[in-house]
């Protein structure tokens, strides 16, 4: 306990820096992932506008990338990392492979909500004459708000875990603060803190997540 | 030059997995639609009704055969420049398929901002539709908060928004009750009266084209094997098909389950009366039988009103000496078919 109000500042500091990790992540992958799903949901076969060869690549590279394990992907990916953010280490590249990671993952997502939507308002907003990308922006996203934000609450979830391992990196945060303080230096109630303080910004994003989805679900 | 002429229109999907043989949805279907008239496709489900009625907005092309509609040839057009012409045509369905998202009055406010129409127009068009569907008071609820009546007045409100000539009404009272039925049929016929609006409706029950289509075309595996004005495919249906159709309404004598029940309770010669119009009534087939004597009880049938007009089937047992003098004078007057 002693140590761990020595370790006040460097503690919320870390929690600083996962949120600051989290929600960086949560907004460039959230949006390759919005874009990536409505790739997939719209050339799938049936769908607005099918096309089998640019459904079939996006679906071989979502499934390429999608299981290898963070901690290998985190690693394998540095150099490209080193490459577009001009480091190597530290909290920029773990957010930039974080984030193509957090592309495949909530693609899928995307993909899935999307296709809750009923049909019939969408062949009534063609028979409208509404065009596709009309569709998409004012019918498809607005009818699937609530089971999206649902969605991205769930990849949020993910991140914090995914952001544990940054420390691989060195990047920051409160999964490096637990290693580094917690366990190797045996010291299980800071690791314990650290645990406490990830629990508590889950349950926090979990509440909001819930909370705005019931606002706006109307089915 | 009919408002919607579709000719020699097939509509081919690929079979579903390797090797299937293709499903042929129609079959060279020839169909014209007169401008203000409510034309009502009646079939059983797989009879190509929806694929038909999807033609004409082009939501679906046809593989071969041409839709025209108001002097356009929409089946050959590219998916861009029918955005306009699908706008001229309004299109309401059994599920509704209200966007969720929206408040009624957001619903009815979709196809204008589709259309581009000026926001400063849609305060007045949206209170002006919501008052012909009587639900002005529901402006700000949102479609899980309406009845299925409610919902589909609200697609109708939806679907005038742009000031369509055709409304397509894909099984629209199917999904409702029998009152809210009537409401909604009620609501149509005042849109194609009031508004001048074509309507062309499909449908599989034979109550919502007695009610309110001017004619009708009867399908059966893709083709239409049928077509003419309401009351006279009520009054002589040709086709197997239209014969069933119609005597889910009325039944052109008992049916021969009821015939041995008939005889335990009545006795007789049973012949069935076929009213096909005006010139003819109940009461003068009766009268003939009077004059000579002949008793008679009405067993079975009844009078239905289509679009004004009468018809009908009634099935009598008669008694007495000079029955077959009466039966020779009532067929001479209408026709006349002998129970067995």
């Amino acid at each position: 306990m002693e140590r761990l109000s020595e370790l006040q500042d460097l503690f919320w500091a870390a929690t600083g820096e996962t949120l600051y990790i989290v929600f960086a992540v949560l907004v460039l992958g959230g949006l390759g992932g919005l874009l990536l799903g409505i790739l997939l949901y719209v050339t799938r076969g049936g769908g607005i506008k099918p096309n089998a060869p640019v459904s079939l690549v996006a679906n071989i590279v979502v499934n390429v990338f999608r299981p290898i394990p963070f901690i290998i992907f985190i690693a394998a990916a540095q150099p490209l990392a080193r490459a577009v953010t001009g480091t190597g280490i530290g909290n920029k590249p773990v957010i930039f492979v974080m984030a193509i990671a957090a592309t495949f993952g909530i693609s899928r997502i995307v993909e899935q909500n999307l296709l809750t939507v009923d049909p019939g308002v969408i062949e009534a907003a063609r028979a409208m004459g509404a065009s596709r990308t009309r569709i998409v922006f004012t019918v498809l996203l607005p009818e699937a708000l609530g089971p999206l934000i649902l969605g991205y609450t769930f990849a949020l979830v993910a991140l914090v875990d995914m952001s544990a391992v940054a420390g691989v990196v060195g990047g920051g945060g409160l999964g490096n603060f637990a290693i580094v303080y917690g366990y190797r230096q045996f010291d299980e109630v800071v690791t314990w803190a650290a645990v406490l303080m990830i629990i508590l910004i889950v349950q926090l994003a979990q509440f909001l997540g819930n909370t705005l989805a019931r606002k706006v679900m109307r089915r | 030059m009919a408002l919607i002429e579709i000719r020699a229109a097939s509509r081919e999907f690929p079979g579903r997995g390797r090797g299937s043989t293709p499903v042929l949805a129609l079959d060279r279907v020839d169909l014209d639609v007169q401008e203000s008239e409510i034309l009502g496709i009646v079939g059983y489900s797989g009879a190509g009704k929806s694929t038909l009625l999807r033609l004409i907005n082009a939501l679906d092309q046809p593989t071969s055969g041409t839709v025209t509609v108001d002097g356009s040839v929409v089946s050959t057009l590219k998916e861009r420049q029918l955005l306009p012409v699908r706008a001229e045509i309004g299109m309401i369905f059994q599920q509704f398929n209200l966007l969720s998202s929206r408040t009624v009055w957001g619903n009815v406010a979709y196809p204008l901002q589709v259309a581009k129409v000026p926001k400063a127009e849609h305060q007045g068009r949206i209170s002006e539709l919501l008052h012909f569907v009587g639900l002005a008071d529901k402006a700000h609820a949102y479609p899980n908060e309406l009845s299925g009546g409610q919902k589909q007045r609200v697609g109708i409100a939806r679907a005038l928004a742009t000031n369509p000539k055709i409304l397509l009404a894909d099984e629209p009272t199917s999904a409702l009750d029998p009152q809210t039925t009537d409401e909604v049929l009620a609501l149509l016929r005042r849109v194609n009266e009031e508004l001048g609006i074509t309507i062309v409706l499909i449908t599989h029950e034979m109550e919502v084209v007695r009610t309110l289509a001017h004619t009708v075309a009867v399908m059966e595996e893709g083709r239409i094997v049928e077509q003419g004005p309401v009351f006279d495919l009520f009054a002589n249906p040709q086709h197997v098909a239209t014969k069933r159709f119609v005597s889910t309404l009325v039944e052109q004598g008992p049916p021969e389950h009821a015939r041995a029940r008939l005889r335990e309770r009545h006795e007789g010669r049973f012949i069935t009366l076929s009213l096909r119009d005006d010139s003819v009534t109940p009461s003068d087939v009766f009268a003939q039988l009077i004059e000579r004597g002949v008793r008679f009880e009405l067993i079975h049938g009844g009078i239905e009103d289509v679009n004004g007009r009468t018809f009908g089937h009634l099935t009598l047992s008669l008694t007495g000496d000079r029955v077959d003098e009466a039966v020779t004078a009532v067929s001479a007057m209408v026709e006349t078919t002998e129970v067995p």
